[in-house]
């Protein structure tokens, strides 16, 4: 039918067909973003609930209700036990990421490429409750036999998980980083005298610096918004964690086990939306970073 | 006198060098043996995590594989809640989610990376997209999971539903995607976009023709990949198509409404994934073989997507370059 058409006319329709789909995709987006603050907001002007309250207060407990008929909103546990989480899980990851990412590029390209990076994009491929099921059954089992703990749940084990899941993200992206440096740089070095150590050191990692942090940031994204890895081994119980060990519940997780309990409206919907609207804050916050980094990147180069 | 001092001074330089060569020495041993435990590190850190895959998939599929050739785990509807019985309608929903999923996302991903690609006006609008679908990339699942569960279960009366699903599965698959076929894209050596058009074709048939074609290995690739993806969501699904199958479906059946009719979009749905997350708590020694089985069965389709995805480049790419 297309080919019919004079020649312009042809461009044109493709043009249209194909910015339809972006049209649709960024429709699609506006629509979350919108719909997503919508909900999480009706809770504070629409409910009346306590916005200093709802990030300050401790006593999270959507089932109960005080005196005036409200539910407990504070959400502070859940935002520390998200944090700790994410900090313990990216400074557990980080290490190891970028260490085989420098071995992969820099010690052993070869086998980097061949071996190392497919079986790392193998662990991309596991599906999070896989991950979930061997926490709840390998590493909740280790932290009961190390530390003689009762449960084992809690924000350790999680932390555990998600360094798993999180490593083949901020490895392939480091890969990717490392490998964008310019030869040149690691030849100037090395005609220097320096080691292949101090060149990794001081030059290669160095000038891969914004592309790392990049890496990380992601990683941190992908660990930040984990939900059921995570709901399987951290216990589920929405208090201030006292401790590592100590049965807890992140955003995701509370939102996972709430979020069909209670009816399209209720005060207790609204706020499990207020949740959703943190979490998708936080990953617009860490897209800015994310631009930042590359502008700065840009600047510099 | 003056010889003595002279000779002093010699001395006392002749010392100097030679501690400064010590020095120099000492440094140059010390870069290399810093150089020395560094690489050992990396090696031991790189052993590590190879140890650790490795471990990890052996172990599961350890624990489950004997499951699945047990007789009727593929075969056969679960039963008591998933507690006894096979996951053969698990499997199926798993399938189905994935291909209504790919049908809508595959052609929408393409339409937008080629406008990205090859058409984008340099101007807001380019911007403002891509950014879009990078904001999409980086939301958690349960949060698109949560807006599918408001849109279409809810607003749009589609209740806990296979559609519901695969369009949650679609969004949260859509970003990959795209990614991938504009990166396939953007491979295609400009050399072949400037022979198109000055053969004076249009940017359009040059993409249809040309383009797509060379980048065809990589686009299909990327399709097989991220299809692994999306079989082991669970997320996004939990509010959407649900945390069930129906008791007893019919295959043979092509009345398109009966909730039991196994085609029919509009019935809830239970993927492997969610299987897993609903059972995994079970004590009963039943439950966590079914479980283990469940999480072995995901594996191995995970795998094969997995190798299909490099079988199947590597075979169209050989087969565009014999020609």
């Amino acid at each position: 039918m297309a080919s019919h058409l004079p020649k312009r006319d042809l461009e044109k329709v493709g043009m249209g067909v194909t910015g339809a789909c972006v049209v649709l995709v960024t429709l699609v987006v506006c629509a979350l973003i919108f719909m997503v603050a919508q909900k999480g907001l009706s809770s504070f002007f629409k409910d009346g609930v306590d916005v200093v309250g709802f990030f300050t207060g401790t006593a999270w407990d959507l089932h109960n209700t005080d005196a005036n008929g409200m539910p407990f909103t504070g959400a502070l546990p859940l935002i520390v036990t998200s944090f700790a989480v994410m900090v313990l899980s990216t400074a557990i990851a980080l290490p190891i990421a970028i260490g085989s990412a420098i071995f992969a590029v820099e010690i052993q390209p070869k086998f980097g490429q061949k071996v190392f990076q497919p079986l790392i994009e193998l662990l991309v491929g596991i599906p999070s409750v896989v991950f979930g099921l061997i926490g709840f059954y390998v590493i909740v089992g280790a932290m009961k036999a190390i530390f003689h703990v009762p449960t084992g749940l809690g924000i350790l084990p999680g932390s555990l998980v998600l360094a798993i899941m999180i490593l083949p993200t901020i490895t392939t992206l480091a890969i990717d980083a490392l490998r964008a440096v310019p030869d040149s740089y690691r030849q100037g070095s090395l005609a220097l005298g320096y080691t292949r150590w101090q060149t990794i050191w001081h030059v290669v990692l160095r000038s891969a610096a914004p592309s790392l942090m990049t890496a990380v940031i992601l990683g941190m994204t992908r660990a930040f918004g984990e939900t059921l890895a995570v709901r399987m081994v951290i216990g589920g119980i929405e208090t201030m964690p006292n401790g590592l060990l100590d049965a807890a519940s992140t955003i995701t997780t509370t939102l996972t086990t709430s979020m069909a309990v209670y009816a399209d409206g209720s005060v207790q919907n609204d706020v499990l939306w207020s949740l959703a609207l943190m979490l998708m804050g936080m990953s617009l916050i860490f897209i800015l970073i994310i631009h930042l980094i590359g502008k700065k990147g840009g600047d510099r180069a | 006198m003056s010889s003595i001092e002279a000779s002093q001074t010699a001395q006392a330089a002749s010392l100097q060098t030679a501690a400064a060569e010590a020095r120099r020495a000492k440094h140059i041993e010390r870069a290399g043996a810093q150089d020395r435990i560094a690489t050992f590190v990396l090696t031991a850190i790189v052993a590590f995590v190879m140890l650790l895959v490795v471990s990890m998939v052996a172990y599961i599929l350890y624990q489950g594989i004997g499951m699945l050739f047990h007789p009727g785990f593929l075969t056969e509807a679960s039963r008591a809640n998933g507690t006894q019985g096979g996951v053969a309608y698990q499997l199926f929903d798993s399938f189905y989610m994935l291909f209504l999923t790919l049908v809508i996302s595959v052609p929408i991903s393409l339409g937008g990376a080629v406008f990205l690609v090859e058409y984008a006006p340099d101007g807001p609008i380019t911007k403002i997209a891509s950014t879009a679908i990078e904001t999409l990339s980086s939301l958690p699942s349960i949060v698109v999971g949560m807006f599918g569960f408001l849109v279409f279960s809810v607003n749009l009366g589609w209740k806990y539903s296979i559609i519901s699903g695969a369009v949650a599965l679609t969004m949260f698959n859509i970003p990959i995607l795209v990614r991938v076929i504009q990166q396939a894209l953007e491979d295609v050596p400009q050399s072949q976009r400037d022979a198109c058009l000055a053969m004076g074709l249009t940017r359009w048939e040059a993409t249809i023709h040309v383009l797509i074609p060379a980048a065809m290995p990589a686009i299909v690739t990327g399709i097989v990949l991220s299809a692994g993806r999306v079989f082991g969501e669970a997320a996004a699904l939990l509010f959407t198509s649900g945390m069930s199958s129906p008791v007893r479906l019919n295959f043979l059946s092509l009345n398109f409404s009966s909730p039991t009719c196994a085609w029919n979009v509009f019935r809830p749905g239970e993927s492997l994934a969610v299987h897993i997350y609903k059972i995994y708590g079970e004590g009963s020694p039943q439950a966590q073989e079914i479980v283990w089985g469940t999480a072995a069965l995901l594996m191995v389709c995970v795998l094969m997507f997995n190798i299909a995805a490099r079988v199947v480049g590597k075979m169209l790419a050989k087969r565009m370059t014999a020609e």
